[in-house]
């Protein structure tokens, strides 16, 4: 009798032991995907486009966007895409990269930026706001996020996008908290982060744009967002929009001094 | 007009480890539209590698291919400075080549 039930309590170790071993292995397995998959990003094809398009004259003015302000002075685009998003004082509003570069499109090249943040992700000219985010993010891989909070509407900017990351609501009753406002959840095998605290070096504000194997796009963070807000199943919102540039600053400073990894490879 | 490849030649001894990537659609032929109509296939269909003109590597390639495609292959008695080219050639006729310099 004694023998037995020892017997049986050394199986159960076995079967624990084993199924441990099983799990570890899935994850670790998904990494090495990954880590296989990142020596080809496909980035690295959206980024030479994106370089292309920064000197290339383009556009009714036939212009290129060399003389673009990123928030550095104009033309100055290393260590830009850490900084943002922060307040122009030419356009009296805060910015993210993207609608900064509408902005650009059409002060410099006679681009119609409102046409353009109304076209479809993967289409005509947001195709080539992607390809040039793409470049500009990985003109400042490795660098430390440091968004300025100086201006009274950056500080406008982070509150109002806090109070929408906590803000519930569609038929789910869901917020982006849902899912990013606790440690060590997941869904299914992909790890959330906890955005509500600053994630670490390279997870969250600080991997995007991103490219995404499974469905072969690149994806700048309005498009993550506007896809966070899909999930949810809350309306769009709209590209450049105060929403989605108000979150950006609510991740953005969130992530001080966190190194972006920029453009990353999603699964 | 294609978009460019990235091609990296690595020199390590008497051999080169080449990788590429290609941007390409490798649209299958299986998919349908929104509409329900089948979109037709565009395809890498042919690609040949050349070093310092000699061709090393040829091809054939389907719409089993990922789309963006990563290609890696090594380069035998190449050294610093060969010159290696890459051609691709589409199922639509398109065509595209690109030349590295090993280092």
């Amino acid at each position: 009798m004694r023998t037995t039930s020892i017997i049986s309590i050394v199986a159960i170790g076995c079967l624990a032991a084993t199924a441990a071993v099983a799990q570890k292995s899935a994850v670790q397995s998904i990494e090495d995907y990954r880590a296989m998959l990142a020596d080809g990003n496909p980035s690295e094809l959206f980024e030479a486009k994106g370089e292309d398009l920064w000197k290339q004259k383009r556009g009714p003015r036939n212009a290129s966007l060399e003389a673009c302000d990123l928030g550095k002075g104009p033309g100055v685009y290393k260590g830009a895409f850490v900084e943002l998003p922060r307040y122009f004082a030419d356009t009296g509003r805060v910015q993210d990269l993207e609608s900064r570069l509408l902005t650009c499109m059409q002060n410099l090249q006679g681009f119609n930026a409102d046409e353009i943040a109304k076209t479809a992700f993967g289409r005509g000219e947001q195709v080539n706001v992607t390809a040039l985010a793409t470049w500009l993010s990985a003109e400042s891989k490795g660098m430390k996020f440091n968004l300025s909070q100086a201006h009274p509407q950056e500080k406008i900017a982070y509150e109002v996008g806090k109070r929408l990351f906590f803000q519930r609501g569609g038929p789910h009753d869901f917020s982006c908290a849902s899912c990013h406002g606790q440690d060590n959840t997941r869904i299914r095998l992909q790890d959330l982060p906890n955005l509500t605290k600053n994630p670490g070096d390279g997870i969250g504000f600080a991997a995007w744009p991103a490219y995404r194997v499974s469905n072969g796009q690149m994806w700048g963070m309005q498009q993550r967002l506007n896809d966070c807000y899909r999930q949810q199943r809350f309306p769009y919102p709209g590209f450049g929009s105060d929403v989605t540039i108000a979150m950006g600053v609510y991740l953005g400073v969130n992530s001080a001094g966190s190194k972006s990894i920029a453009p990353a490879l999603k699964r | 007009m294609a978009d460019p490849m990235r091609i990296r030649a690595q020199v390590a001894g008497d051999k080169a480890t080449v990788r590429v990537l290609m941007a390409h659609e490798m649209e299958s032929g299986q998919r349908k539209d929104a509409a329900g109509k089948l979109v037709p296939a565009w395809h890498i269909a042919e690609v040949t590698a050349t070093h310092n003109g000699k061709p090393v590597l040829t091809a054939e390639w389907g719409p089993a291919v990922s789309k963006n495609p990563f290609l890696q292959f090594v380069v035998k008695g190449a050294k610093a400075g060969d010159k290696i080219a890459v051609t691709w050639k589409d199922n639509k006729g398109d065509t595209r080549t690109d030349e590295a310099t090993a280092s």
